[in-house]
């Protein structure tokens, strides 16, 4: 594990992409199995369970530090791995060459009780250097931010193996660490691993917003309308061999939701929309972010908030892939698939038939009006598109109700005043322009209570710099804004400037590649 | 006038010592000036009279010219003199060439202004000397127990590494002009490097004015003179901090930022600088060093001036000093550090 810390370190501080790249490749060539594989997971971050919490560590230092000071440093630091790595009592005697290795590491502590993890990882502590700590505690608690995307580390498998990065889209989803199959593959031991039947995520196909110029070239017979819910997208996959629920990124969230599971009983890949259903009505998106990121969501919360997938689209069914049919044969298949099924916890969402725009617009807003906000707008999708991962162009268009909005990134967070004091409640926001972000507004409400307090530890946790009492932020997290209007402006950067921005919905679960360019506010000036 | 706290006090231009009518390291002209050390943010020009050490008036001269004062006042280490109704002597501080510390008595009480210190050896100044007094003025620069800052031929060795490692990309440093350039060339020295060292303009005055003081630095060549600057991959270059992100690193072949700086211990830190390689070497006194050096002394009281004073404070209490802080504002906490 002295190389992985080493290695950590190395791609923490180096910027570039390609040298990134190849200081992976090079760990993974010099590396064994299945030691390099769950470097591969931990870089990836497909590692799901967690060695040890914050606050078992926070224990561990209240026993050896002062209090006081740790609290100081803390604040300063901003960052919690890394106060304790340079606070943890160095101990006169290193032992780098006695470090277990990851294998060792991954295995010691899934096989200790509590306690006894607390002990080993505070003998650990005792034997590294500060950097080797942060390494391990980042390890640990999941929290490892090296600039590595999934992307990235999935291009650099590409470079490694001498393939396509499509070949390792292909399978990636479905190994496992520590990828002892997928190295096999990439030197050429033996051939792409077969994965087509195992409960895996298949990259989504995601929609172009649409501009006012666009609008002209729908037309009724070649294209279909669907209603947009305001919820999370969602990809149900149930095989004979396991079911499971992945979110728009493809993490794995069944555990968040056993009720909606268990009665499924098809052979199919769902495209859909994960909504709160409760007697035969949609709730909202605040209810339904009371279900999000639940480990072992109770009863009561089961029942309270139960939710539905809405579905819209079938990339498989009984075995046989749908992905190169069109969308009409696809969903035909897919609400007569569901039309045989009893259980009422996927709901087809039929197309919507119109005669000509402006009765569409008219629906869109008396829509969106009449739903209390769960249903944002509509969705504009070819007839004939096939189903493409990614975001093809011209054909799939979102078109957004009309309190416009926005998909932002965080940029620079400030503590607020008064009642906010002390937490960081003034945010900046900003666009993509091209590869960089540009700020074009800041914003300090719309959100409630409980929002800030995740918003102040998640500014806590990702600050990367400190410009007097601004702070810059990792460029992560997605927020939506809200906002009444957009001109130009010289007092940003970006040269425009929203009129009463304010937070709409905060992205948690939106990569801040996706967010929205500065290109698509600028079309919105009137 | 009996207690220090009466004689002396806080002004917007720095700490007045009453007795002597002079200011410690003011931050504006003055008619009186102590200055601990040449650092920019310490030794400003413009005052009418200068007591400092032969080797900090020889920085000032050399970065303000020789009129940087009216009269100046060269007091070597160790040499009581009289200024008003007070003596004062300096002792050195080991932070750069020339750095003392001002010992100041008046009334039977003595008081040591630090200015900024360190207690790592450093071969181009004299070590940091403990003074008996009754109020010990510290810095706090690196006042938490997160600074640790790891011996300086660690530090070598990781840059030395990675030259070796990347032997194709041009290793830019960068090192504040005064001080740490010249120990950083010194510690490449003693660590085996033996290759001429590359220096951007800015840095080459004080380096020459080292010389002068009988530092051998090895082979030195200023970039300027340097015909094909392609020749750079795989050599050192130092800069001032302020190059790194300018224009003129741009035409340097594949560059891979070094820092040294005793900042470059907090992740974040060096991501702002977009240092590859932190270095971190440090001119201050890091956290143990502080303690340390509060035993050493072993004033009753003690008065933190600036930087993270918070825990320090809470650490000087706790053992047992009586503390207060004095919060001046003014002293740049970031290149020179």
């Amino acid at each position: 594990m002295k190389a992985f810390c080493e290695l950590l370190d190395r791609l923490y501080f180096t910027s570039s992409t390609n040298a990134k790249s190849l200081l992976l490749q090079d760990y993974l060539r010099t590396t064994a199995d299945p030691e390099r594989g769950w470097a591969l997971a931990i870089v990836a971050g497909t590692l799901e369970t967690k060695l040890f919490t914050r606050s078992q560590l926070k224990d561990l230092m209240a026993e050896r530090v002062d209090p006081e000071l740790f609290a100081i440093s803390y604040d300063y630091v901003g960052e919690m791995s890394e106060t304790i790595a340079h606070m943890w009592p160095d101990s006169p005697q290193k032992a780098e060459s006695g470090l277990p290795s990851l294998t060792e590491l991954l295995d010691e502590f899934s096989s200790r009780s509590k306690s006894d993890k607390a002990e080993y990882l505070a003998g650990l502590l005792e034997h590294m250097t500060a950097s080797q700590r942060w390494a391990l505690l980042k390890i640990g608690t999941g929290g490892l931010r090296i600039g590595m995307s999934t992307r990235l580390v999935k291009r650099t498998l590409a470079e490694y193996g001498n393939v396509s990065i499509e070949q390792i889209e292909g399978v990636w989803h479905g190994l496992k660490a520590p990828y002892t199959e997928l190295f096999d593959w990439l030197e050429g031991h033996t051939d792409k691993p077969d994965v087509s039947d195992r409960v895996v995520f298949h990259p989504l196909m995601l929609s172009h917003p649409i501009e006012q110029g666009e609008l002209q070239s729908i037309v009724p017979d070649e294209w279909q309308a669907e209603w947009k819910y305001d919820g999370i997208r969602t990809q149900l996959v149930s095989r004979s061999t396991g079911k499971a629920l992945f979110s728009r990124t493809g993490d794995d969230i069944s555990h968040s939701f056993p009720d909606l599971l268990q009665d499924i009983e098809i052979n199919a890949v769902i495209d859909g929309e994960l909504m709160v259903y409760r007697n035969g009505k949609f709730g909202s998106f605040n209810e339904l972010q009371q279900r999000l990121n639940k480990k072992k969501p109770s009863k009561k919360l089961q029942q309270t908030y139960p939710v539905a997938i809405v579905a819209y689209d079938a990339l498989s069914i009984d075995g046989e892939d749908l992905t190169s049919l069109s969308l009409v044969e696809r969903q035909s298949r897919l609400f007569s698939m569901l039309a045989q099924q009893k259980h009422g916890q996927i709901i087809p969402s039929p197309s919507i038939d119109f005669d000509d725009m402006d009765e569409l617009a008219k629906l869109r807003q008396q829509a969106s009006d009449d739903s209390n906000g769960n249903i944002e707008g509509l969705m504009l999708k070819r007839r004939a598109s096939t189903y493409i991962p990614g975001r093809p162009k011209g054909n799939w268009y979102k078109w957004k109700r009309d309190a416009k909005v926005i998909d932002t990134v965080m940029m620079y967070a400030q503590r607020g005043h008064g009642k906010r004091s002390s937490y960081y409640s003034d945010y900046t926001f900003g666009l993509w322009d091209g590869n960089q972000l540009l700020p074009v507004g800041k914003a300090y409400s719309g959100f409630s209570d409980e929002e800030l307090k995740k918003l102040d530890r998640w500014v806590r946790n990702h600050a990367v710099g400190r410009f007097g009492p601004v702070r810059e932020v990792e460029k992560a997290l997605v927020v939506e804004l809200a906002f009444d209007s957009v001109h130009y402006s010289k007092r940003h950067k970006s040269g425009v400037a929203m009129r009463f921005p304010r937070v709409h919905r905060i992205r948690w679960d939106k990569p801040a590649a996706e967010a929205d360019q500065l290109d698509t506010l600028k079309k919105m000036i009137l | 006038m009996s207690t220090p706290a009466e004689w002396i006090v806080k002004q917007p231009q720095g700490l007045l010592v009453k007795p002597a009518s002079a200011y410690i390291d003011p931050m504006q002209p003055v008619e009186h000036a102590i200055i601990t050390h040449g650092h920019a943010d310490h030794a400003r020009a413009g005052h009418k009279h200068v007591y400092a050490t032969p080797e900090t008036l020889a920085i000032m001269a050399t970065r303000y010219g020789q009129d940087h004062a009216r009269f100046i006042r060269p007091i070597p280490y160790r040499k009581t003199v009289d200024i008003g109704e007070s003596t004062l002597t300096f002792y050195p501080a080991g932070h750069i060439l020339g750095s003392a510390q001002a010992a100041i008595t008046h009334a039977n009480k003595t008081v040591v202004f630090a200015g900024d210190y360190k207690r790592t050896p450093d071969p181009t100044c004299e070590p940091f000397e403990p003074v008996d007094c009754d109020v010990f003025v510290t810095e706090a620069t690196f006042g938490l127990p997160v600074f640790k800052h790891p011996d300086i031929r660690h530090e070598m060795k990781k840059l030395l590494s990675s030259l070796s490692l990347f032997p194709e990309r041009c290793h830019l440093v960068g090192v504040y002009a005064l001080g740490k350039c010249q120990r950083v060339l010194l510690a490449l020295r003693d660590a085996g490097y033996e290759k001429p060292v590359f220096l951007h303009g800015a840095l080459s005055k004080l380096c020459d004015l080292y010389i002068d003081y009988g530092f051998n630095f090895g082979e030195l060549i200023a970039v300027s003179d340097v015909a094909d600057l392609r020749t750079l991959a795989g050599e050192i270059v130092l800069a001032p901090p302020s190059a790194l992100a300018d224009r003129w690193s741009r035409k340097l072949p594949n560059v891979l930022t070094c820092m040294a700086s005793g900042w470059m211990q907090i992740r974040a830190r060096s991501k702002q600088r977009r240092a590859e390689l932190p270095l971190i070497i440090s001119d201050h006194a890091d956290w143990p060093e502080l303690l340390r050096t509060l035993q050493d002394v072993n004033a009753p009281e003690v008065w933190v001036t600036h930087g993270r004073e918070d825990a320090l404070l809470h650490q000087a209490r706790k053992m047992g000093f009586k503390a207060q802080a004095l919060s001046l504002v003014g002293y740049e906490e970031d290149d020179s550090s």
